[in-house]
């Protein structure tokens, strides 16, 4: 039986054009650059200097602080420069560049396709291991994963939730990883449990894969404590808050963190990662990225090394379509528009997605008509319409008690909106500002 | 006859009777107030556009009535006549302040700086800052939305139509500040206005390296460093690869303007002025 | 040169016309029959309601707003021109209807601000203005099938008129006795009144189309029949001879086309579907309520515009249910 959550969501078309497409490695590029910001919490810290000569895995910058991760090569060159690159926060940050020369591993990297199930390593062995890899969220928050799998002192962890939902539409990354790595993704999976130290996962996987789900389903009998959970179709299915509430019946509840219901939540493809570090000593280097959009020639799941200019992957898809709008890193729901095609691929990065000019224009915006049809699809029962207005007017004592700070930014009510307001845009607004006024109030006291 | 009367009886006793309540009820409820507070909201310009850092024109006279002293008290919008109508109720010294007025640092406009994307989202400095830093490779330039227009509440400043950037009208500038706080980029400062209503300033706040500065806007500041050697009364300072004039110390001599290779510093309401906008 | 937004980056299509023209599709069956029962008179006063709603809008666009946009392509004018014109009697001259779009459009709808702005239903406002400036010639209803007359048709009584000397004189059987069995109001056939109230068949087709649509739930239609029939229900029981049944009420008068057309318009109604019951069911009392021991034999547009007003309130104390909500009240 199909579970969801109960509050809001949408049914955007899911234009799932490269389903089906078999994962498949490109061309090493000439230069890779990899920002120092690639993660949630503090940018790493550069441990590398002009000149040097590193490996593929080699560590490149350590983890800089609690809520931090640390980053590896994933090329083997020399370190032509470390400057500023503008990133997909469409702003200069400090990145490294290397010149890409062979493709030397790290001995230690075990390149072998062999599955290894069987792992003798404590539950501390197996975090340390996941820190060193430099593992974050690969559902594109970037959460540190080394800081999510210790939950804080007073709670406990008591079930496991993979999100296998990929409910963007036009992404298929995650995807094709469960029907290829099926196996790696369970093993991962039993790491994870070990080292929360729970006895259930849940993968939960949107009823528009039905073949993941049956895989999954056959393979998951041979791992104890797994099981699989089908959902329904409905964006932000995905959403934590959402996932969360689908498979255990419970709502976090505002203000607390999801660990508060005893879940703990980890994307499919972190699952993957989790196996590659732990069983094959293979940090984050590569991932899944989806290459997709109606005019791309051969829409594609590709095996990308981190720090690959998007360029490099357009043109491994039939090249960079000639009548381009908009190139949107990310699925069209949260995804973020880039301002050109030298960005770099970074651990967060589910997929490139172009549009052309007739899709990439915002009609103009009207007055709001008061349909509350923005306030039928929101998923945290927040009243969009009326944030947008008070933000615009910058009220932020208001927004704050118009709890503008639930909001998880899936853009429902922006999609929805029939006079075309930026409802998203101000919500955001209001969320920054907002936060700044909170930690002012929290630093005063 | 006899109605209208009664009428007129009847309602003058209920509002004799009424005013008489009210008399007594003001009297027993008045709240206790320096008299001086009243005296000095009432010669103040009434604009409670909070330029002064007090809650209002009431929350100002109040601040001054309280304090031994006017020093850092000052009514922007009134200026220094009032302030010196304010010392006298009070019997204190009006602090000397100079006037001051908004400036806009920033000369990026389309011949300058190349537009390399075009932005669509709502049209607001706040929202588009946001995301990203602007529809040219200068990410420290002003975006042209007008956040500032709306905010000022004097209609001090606007945006020119044929550079998109935005200009301060001084009769109306009141150097309330709010177009400071507006800005999210923040390129507007507060400088004094300068005898004759003559400044210099340093027009760009960008703080990428010089080259990059330069293929972004060809008007950037670079931080090289010509203007701190030809000043002669060390006005000036470069850091993060962006000069800054010191406007207490810049004694209008002109020499940084001439000598300035990009032409980033502006010298307003000279006889020769290199205004570009 | 690409183009930069935030997310997201798709959008479902719908837009404020399409639920203006979906409205007036929905209107159509009542318009048909409306044209059918009343003729000329009818196509005369639609014909003049609609042009001057979307004169009287374009010129306030262009000439005080000073606007470069013109708003006449989202059908809210033309809207508002249909509903003034289904809810007048169809021998109103000319002159009247063009006071009452004038209304509408520029005191209730132009003056708040436009779109999304105003506080009460302009067609509903409009109509009211009307009635109360033009009493006579407002409720003077002309009989049906009278196809080729305007002004000069023959007036009659409606059912709603019968009821009320039946309330004020407690002989219902002998009023209705004049009146026609409840399945011709129903469907529709040589009804008396204003065209929206000819037929309840064509307003409840009109009604399934909006909600297969989506473009309206059907919490605001179902709690005034609810409303309506509850109340009615009650003094019916207590008094057979002084008050109409519950079919009586809800098939006759403009309660069909109030509950499905007028006091669903998205900018006067609550938001939430906890303050659209509350807002529904009122509204339904309220309508019987003035029917029954109100001066007036029709009720429906007071109740509307009355809870109109009530509309901002509902939405300040009718919040959404928050995500977490009920977690959080256990801590």
């Amino acid at each position: 039986m199909l579970k969801t959550f109960r509050i809001g969501g949408i049914h955007p078309p899911e234009n799932k054009l490269s389903a089906g497409q078999a994962i498949r490695k490109i061309e090493l590029p000439a230069q890779v650059v990899i920002p120092l910001s690639q993660h949630l919490g503090a940018p790493a810290k550069a441990i590398v200097a002009k000149g040097d000569e590193v490996k593929v895995g080699t560590l490149l910058a350590e983890a800089n602080g609690f809520v931090s991760a640390s980053i590896s090569s994933p090329v083997s060159g020399k370190i032509t420069k470390i400057d500023t690159v503008i990133d997909s926060s469409g702003y200069a940050k400090p990145a490294i560049f290397i010149e890409v020369i062979g493709d030397e591993w790290l001995p230690e990297i075990d390149r072998s396709s062999d599955l290894k199930r069987e792992c003798t390593l404590s539950s501390n062995e197996i975090l340390e291991k996941i820190k060193a890899a430099g593992l974050v969220g690969m559902g594109g928050a970037a959460f540190p994963t080394h800081v999510k799998l210790v939950p804080p002192p007073d709670f406990k962890a008591e079930i496991l939730i993979i999100n296998g939902v990929e409910c963007e539409p036009y992404l298929t990354a995650d995807h094709q990883l469960m029907l290829e790595k099926s196996e790696e993704i369970l093993v991962g999976v039993t790491l994870l449990m070990k080292v929360l130290n729970v006895t259930q996962a849940v993968i939960g996987i949107e009823a528009n894969k039905p073949d993941a789900i049956k895989l999954l389903t056959e393979k998951a009998t041979a791992y104890p404590g797994i099981q699989i959970q089908g959902l329904k179709m409905c964006y932000p299915q995905g959403g934590e808050k959402q996932l969360i509430e689908a498979i255990t019946g419970k709502q976090v509840a505002p203000g607390t963190l999801p660990i508060s219901t005893g879940a703990v939540v980890q994307n499919i493809s972190t699952a993957f990662a989790v196996y590659e570090a732990v069983q094959k000593n293979k940090p984050l280097i590569e991932r899944v990225i989806t290459v997709t959009g109606k005019d791309i020639v051969t829409p594609s799941n590709l095996l990308v090394r981190l720090g690959t200019p998007m360029r490099a992957l357009l043109e491994a898809c039939g090249g960079i379509p000639p009548n381009i709008g908009k190139l949107i890193a990310g699925g069209p729901m949260m995804g973020r528009s880039l301002t050109n095609f030298d960005t770099p691929i970074t651990k967060g990065s589910s997929g490139i997605l172009a549009f052309n000019e007739t899709e990439s224009l915002r009609q103009p915006i009207e007055n709001c008509i008061r349909c509350a049809k923005c306030i039928g699809v929101c998923p945290i029962g927040l009243e969009p319409y009326l944030i947008s207005i008070v933000a615009d007017q910058n009220d932020w004592e208001e927004l704050e008690r118009l709890h503008v700070m639930e909001c998880i930014e899936c853009g429902c009510c922006q999609f929805t909106c029939p006079a075309h307001r930026p409802l998203l845009d101000f919500c955001r607004l209001g969320k920054s500002k907002v936060g700044a006024l909170l930690r002012q109030r929290a630093a005063k006291k | 006859m006899n109605e209208c009367i009664i009428a007129i009886a009847c309602l003058g006793g209920i509002g004799l009777i009424l005013a008489v309540i009210l008399y007594f009820v003001s009297k027993k409820f008045a709240v206790e107030a320096d008299s001086r507070i009243d005296e000095i909201a009432e010669i103040l310009p009434k604009a409670n556009c909070g330029g002064c850092g007090y809650p209002g024109c009431k929350g100002f006279a109040e601040a001054c009535v309280k304090a031994n002293s006017l020093v850092g008290k000052n009514c922007p919008v009134g200026g220094a006549s009032t302030m010196a109508k304010v010392a006298q109720i009070l019997g204190l010294e009006a602090s000397d302040v100079k006037p001051q007025i908004a400036v806009v640092r920033c000369q990026g406009d389309c011949t300058h700086r190349t537009r390399t994307n075009h932005y669509d989202g709502a049209k607001k400095c706040a929202l588009a800052s946001d995301i990203y830093g602007g529809e040219t490779d200068c990410s420290y330039g002003c975006l042209g939305y007008g956040d500032c227009v709306e905010a000022c509440l004097f209609d001090a400043i606007s945006i020119d139509p044929s550079t998109l950037l935005p200009i301060v009208d001084e009769t109306r500038c009141t150097s309330c500040g709010a177009c400071v706080k507006a800005c999210p980029k923040q390129l507007i400062e507060l400088r004094p206005k300068g005898p004759e209503s003559r400044r210099i300033y340093v027009s760009c706040i960008n703080k990428d390296k010089g080259p990059v500065a330069r293929k972004a806007c060809n008007v950037a500041c670079i931080g090289c460093g010509i203007c701190v050697k030809k000043c002669s009364f060390d006005a000036i300072t470069v850091a993060n690869h962006l000069a800054y004039i010191d406007p207490e110390k810049c004694t209008l001599c002109h020499e940084c303007v001439e000598a300035c290779p990009q032409h980033s510093i502006v010298a307003l309401h000279f006889s020769n002025s290199t205004e570009l906008c | 040169m690409l183009h930069i937004s935030s997310s997201p980056h798709i959008h479902s299509g719908d837009s404020i016309s399409r639920n203006m023209y979906g409205v007036l599709i929905a209107l159509c069956p009542a318009l048909l029959v409306g044209f059918a029962t009343f003729g000329l008179g009818a196509l005369i006063v639609t014909a003049t309601s609609i042009s001057c709603c979307l004169l009287f809008e374009w010129l306030l666009v262009k000439y005080l707003f000073k606007s470069q946009k013109q708003t006449l392509g989202d059908g809210s004018a033309l809207l508002t021109g249909v509903l003034l014109a289904m809810n007048l009697p169809s021998n109103l001259p000319m002159w009247i209807i063009i006071l009452g779009s004038l209304f509408a459009i520029a005191v209730v709808k132009m003056s708040f601000g436009g779109l999304g702005c105003n506080l009460f239903n302009p067609a509903l406002a409009a109509r009211v203005f009307l009635l109360i400036s033009f009493p006579v010639q407002m409720t003077s209803w002309p009989k049906p099938l009278q196809l080729t007359q305007y002004v000069d048709a023959e007036t009659g009584a409606t059912p709603l008129a019968l009821m009320k000397a039946a309330a004020k004189g407690g002989d219902m059987e002998g009023m209705l006795a004049q009146t026609k069995h409840i399945w011709d109001y129903f469907l529709g056939f040589n009804m008396g009144g204003s065209m929206g109230e000819a037929s309840a068949l064509a307003l409840l087709i009109g009604l399934v189309y909006l909600l297969w649509r989506r473009i309206i739930t059907w919490h605001i239609p179902v709690s005034i029949f609810v409303g309506a029939a509850g109340f009615s229900g009650i003094l019916h029981i207590m008094a057979p001879n002084t008050y109409a049944s519950p079919l009586m009420h809800l098939f006759t008068g403009g309660l069909m086309l109030g509950a499905i057309f007028m006091a669903t318009d998205y900018v006067t109604s609550p938001m939430t579907h906890k303050g659209q019951l509350i807002y529904g069911v009122m509204i339904g009392f309220l309508t019987i309520l003035i029917r029954s021991f109100g001066a007036y034999p029709e009720g429906v547009s007071f109740a509307i515009l009355i809870m109109n007003a009530f509309t901002p309130l509902i939405n300040m104390y009718c919040k959404p249910k928050r995500f977490g909500s009920q977690e959080a009240a256990k801590v």
